[in-house]
């Protein structure tokens, strides 16, 4: 029998702006993260009146950081993102237990070339889980030929853009393809549109060489990203998605 | 117990007045209305004339239904409230199929009371576990109406489990056939973290809740 996932309390140690409507929350967690990229935990909130509400976030952070990062998009009639965006301090105390889930998860292995190519696709937000892979893969020095499509309304809401840059910058085996579906900068030369099976077809790993691929977003998004996949001849159970519904929020 | 923790400032929304509604919801979920879309991989999509649905395993039957043949069973139509783990629960939700019940007349299961799991599979590859006693006597159903409509591939079209009682990963999407056994097996959720049996009342989300 599993041993239960028990409520811990973190602490709040930083809270960076990420994007106008994203912010990162930098937890201290007591237990030491121990997750694998990927995996997610569950927030919990509790008012004075002793009602709850729980959401999961996927985690941003690669295993081995010192603390844990969450990064939460505000939705506008949301009920739990809102008080994480703009209600929470730092010193706050939070409440989540985890990690959760054991199946869109990335190892980097030894290190090195070793594992086969990687295509991650982001829609928004659903860039964090994929963000802690990308981040775990420079942390253990892997050279996994990788490839991010990650598709934004705007520049300004592209998340983490300034470290995908440097990230991509030091390694020539990391490629970041970035597309914006609504507003460009004047002198934008990238993609401008939603992701097509055209793009997709111009920017992922071809079939024979047995990619892993990853797909996290709003469930249009995913379900766009891996139907087509899957239609270039990509294996399905080497298709894994994770969606991140603006339902509750 | 450890006094509780209060999250400083946070209000929730305006709590649900119609109490019968609200105990309807089980604890850490919250109601939404829309339907939202969870799966593991790319959705299948499997023509009907390729579709047929068997039961085989420890048992001495073995049946199997064509698309045709399966539209030809009794039908079914229940008002339900489903529970995902991911803390949707959506109230009143309407569907049409086969009761479980139904596609295991024609298996004497009081002469082979070993027998007592069924590994629900699908196209995909996806799997998960019931206790038989789960699925029979009127609580699971093989659905392929959502709304008087046809269910979307989306949402497990052109069939799948309903077992409205348990969370939402055991009514499994695309579902073609049961395997009956007599050694439970864990499926594919329940390999990867999530709870065995998952009764969204007792919040038995992971393993170990």
């Amino acid at each position: 029998m599993a041993e239960q996932l028990k409520w811990q309390l973190c602490t709040v140690v930083e809270i960076r702006q990420e994007t106008p409507k994203a912010k990162s929350l930098i937890l201290d967690w007591p237990e030491g993260p121990t997750h694998l990229a990927g995996q997610h935990v569950d927030v919990r909130l509790t008012a004075e009146d002793g009602y709850q509400a729980q959401r999961s976030y996927s985690i941003a952070s690669p295993p081995g950081d010192k603390h844990l990062m969450l990064t939460v998009e505000r939705i506008e009639d949301g009920e739990v993102s809102p008080y994480l965006t703009d209600g929470l301090r730092v010193g706050d105390r939070l409440e989540l237990r985890g990690p959760i889930g054991g199946y869109f998860v990335w190892d980097a292995r030894n290190g090195g070339t070793d594992g086969p190519p990687l295509f991650l696709a982001a829609g928004g937000s659903g860039i964090a889980p994929l963000m802690s892979m990308i981040r775990h893969r420079a942390s253990k020095g892997s050279k996994v030929p990788t490839r991010l499509l990650y598709s934004s309304r705007s520049y300004e809401e592209v998340i983490y853009r300034e470290e995908l840059d440097r990230l991509s910058a030091h390694d020539p085996s990391l490629r970041i393809i970035l597309t914006l579906t609504r507003r460009r900068p004047s002198n934008w030369t990238g993609y401008g549109r939603r992701i097509d099976r055209a793009m997709l077809a111009d920017t992922a790993w071809p079939p024979a060489e047995k990619p892993l691929a990853f797909t996290c977003g709003p469930t249009a998004f995913v379900e766009t990203v891996a139907t087509h996949l899957a239609e270039l001849g990509y294996e399905p159970g080497r298709i894994k998605t994770e969606r991140f519904g603006p339902t509750g929020g | 117990m450890a006094e509780q923790f209060i999250s400083r400032g946070f209000k929730g929304r305006a709590r649900d007045t119609d109490r019968a509604r609200k105990e309807r919801i089980p604890p850490g979920q919250y109601e939404t209305k829309e339907f939202p879309v969870l799966s593991a991989g790319p959705t299948p999509r499997t023509p009907i004339e390729r579709w047929d649905f068997s039961i085989y395993g420890e048992v001495a039957e073995k049946l199997k239904w064509a698309w045709d043949e399966f539209q030809g069973l009794p039908r079914e139509t229940m008002t339900v409230d489903i529970h995902c783990v991911t803390k949707w629960s959506k109230l009143d939700t309407l569907w049409t199929g086969v009761s479980v019940d139904t596609l295991l007349a024609g298996i004497d299961l009081d002469a082979q009371p070993a027998v007592r799991y069924l590994i629900a599979f699908c196209d995909g590859g996806y799997t998960t576990n019931l206790p038989l006693a789960d699925v029979r006597g009127g609580k699971a159903w093989v659905v392929y109406e959502f709304d008087g409509k046809p269910l979307d591939p989306v949402h497990g079209g052109p069939a799948r489990l309903l077992v409205p009682h348990l969370y939402f990963w055991k009514s499994a999407k695309w579902v073609r056939g049961f395997e009956l056994v007599t050694e439970d097996r864990p499926g594919f959720w329940e390999s990867v973290g999530y709870h065995n049996y998952g009764d969204p009342w007792k919040e038995q989300r992971y393993a170990g809740d």
